[in-house]
């Protein structure tokens, strides 16, 4: 007979690995109610998900035109930059203000039935990756209605995406956790998500913030961001930027690790 | 099928997250916070075939000690080891969404509980046929009836195989027409798992199920043994609370929310 549990067989560590194995192994599981979130959003509307991917595009050909003239851009090379930029963000701010709720939205559940805690901060972290595929469709047809191709780059993106959804999941755990336990840590995180957006390099460019480059060294989203942003409008990363990216990946995931290990079995109970 | 718990759990739950006040040992910490000890020197062993029941007042710690069982809540103190696939039936309609289909929100309640695709679709017939509704399947729940609703998720709870069933109050109908038909399916979804653990406050239903009562108060084991010694010093002690003797009401359908 298999054996579902014995809450003293192994230690917190092991069963925290154990749990984000089984939860990664769970895909199917996810990937379906990921999709089942994104179906239930848009469920009887004409376009569906495209709302996403039309609204948009509205957004940035409205902004596109209103800073571009702003701050004087070709609009040629302004635009394919907003379109990346602001899907990415998206994602982004996605994540940490769902993220929030990766377990707080799933509290009956949690509290019904024993799974992998860690298949709802992926279910999160799935159901925005979709949103950021069809998000990515806008740039996508601007880079062929421009002509623009990034060759080698394209593979180097594909890499800074798969760093980007690394780090997406740790923040949507970690958040997850603090927010069952301190509520107040959601409020927060929507006031400093609508700070970041002004500080981040997403509707302007970083050559423009001359002074106060400490502003963009520091700001970790610049790097996530830049991985894949970067690479797809043909720019060559400087080498300090992979690095950053790859050291807020291990600086993340150590510490949401530990407060995995420390934490996993109280969420329930403060749930 | 080995289905031990070694050592009783203790649960301590901090104020800010405080439910079930009414009951269990509450005592403040070293930085002031409420603690809850839901459960304490809880101990019990239950093999194949054992069909325990749990008594107890509101807040004894009947759903705490289905929820550890279930694994949800990991002990604080002691262990708990269980062998087999658990099936918890606290809510029957856990899971459900308002806009999927009634098919749909099967399939998501199999996903849910760890249940194949390929034996949720085996069962999908089955399900059907009892539920009776027909091309209603195919509609958003959200336009289902409460009847509908309750013939649905009690179809869909009833429909799999449970090794390890733990459930909270006995599921039952109310429709009467439909109320045979559920009882016995009921009867033997509860029969066919090899282990069950049931709450319930009507002692009809403890009497047919179970071979064993547990009785809790406060989180502590007033006595456990065979159905009938149990529950008549369960009464006794009720008479003696003078509490109000309602307690063989029919059996009426504990939870059903959207």
């Amino acid at each position: 007979m298999t054996l579902l549990f014995d809450s003293a067989d192994r230690s917190q560590a092991a069963r925290a690995c154990e749990d984000l194995q089984l939860g990664a192994m769970s895909w199917s599981l996810w990937g379906m109610l990921g999709w089942h979130d994104i179906r239930k959003r848009y469920r009887r509307s004409v376009l569906g998900p495209f709302w996403l991917t039309l609204s948009m595009a509205v957004l940035v050909a409205s902004l596109g035109f209103i800073y571009g003239s702003l701050f004087n851009f070709h609009l040629s090379d302004y635009l394919p930059f907003l379109a990346l930029g602001l899907a990415i963000w998206n994602f982004v701010a996605a994540i940490l203000n769902e993220g929030c709720h990766s377990f707080l939205e799933f509290e009956s559940l949690i509290k019904h039935v024993r799974m992998p805690l860690s298949v709802h901060a992926l279910r999160v972290v799935w159901r925005n990756l979709i949103i950021l595929a069809h998000n990515a469709v806008i740039f996508v047809v601007m880079a062929l209605w421009l002509g623009l191709w990034p060759g080698f780059g394209l593979l180097e993106a594909m890499l800074g995406v798969v760093l980007l959804v690394v780090n997406a999941v740790w923040i949507a755990l970690l958040l997850g956790i603090a927010c069952a336990r301190f509520r107040d840590i959601q409020p927060i995180t929507g006031s400093v998500v609508q700070l970041l957006f002004f500080i981040t390099p997403v509707m302007w460019k970083p050559e423009l913030m001359a002074e106060r480059q400490l502003l963009i060294t520091l700001n970790p989203i610049y790097y996530l961001m830049e991985v894949v942003r970067g690479p797809l409008l043909g720019e060559t990363l400087p080498l300090s930027t992979w690095a950053g990216a790859l050291l807020i990946t291990a600086l993340g995931w150590s510490l949401t690790f530990a407060v995995y290990v420390r934490f996993r079995k109280r969420i329930a109970y403060w749930l | 099928m080995d289905f031990v718990i070694y050592q009783g759990s203790g649960r301590s739950l901090k104020k800010t997250l405080l439910h079930s006040s009414t009951s269990g040992i509450i005592r403040h910490d070293a930085q002031h916070r409420i603690q809850v000890q839901a459960l304490d020197k809880v101990s019990i062993q239950l093999e194949h075939g054992d069909r325990l029941g749990l008594i107890g007042g509101n807040g004894a710690g009947k759903t705490t000690l289905l929820r550890t069982i279930a694994g949800v809540y990991e002990p604080t103190a002691g262990r708990i080891r269980v062998e087999g696939k658990i099936t918890p039936l606290f809510d029957l309609s856990i899971g459900f969404d308002g806009d999927a289909s009634g098919y749909d929100n099967i399939r998501m309640r199999a996903a849910y509980l760890g249940v194949s695709r390929e034996e949720i679709e085996r069962k999908m017939d089955d399900i059907a046929a009892f539920t009776e509704l027909g091309g209603h399947l195919d509609l958003p729940v959200r336009t289902y009836s409460a009847g509908m609703m309750l013939r649905l998720a009690f179809g869909a709870a009833t429909a799999i195989d449970a090794e390890i069933l733990l459930m909270d109050e006995w599921i039952a109908v109310s429709d009467a027409q439909f109320l045979e038909k559920a009882e016995r399916r009921a009867a033997e979804f509860a029969g066919r798992a090899s282990i069950l653990v049931v709450a319930s406050h009507v002692e009809s239903v403890l009497r047919r199920l179970c071979n064993k009562v547990l009785w809790l108060e406060n989180g502590h084991v007033v006595k456990i043994g065979p159905v009938d010694e149990v529950l008549t010093e369960y009464r006794q002690n009720q008479h003696l609370d003078a509490a109000p003797a309602n307690r063989d009401l029919e059996p009426t359908v504990g939870k059903l929310t959207m």
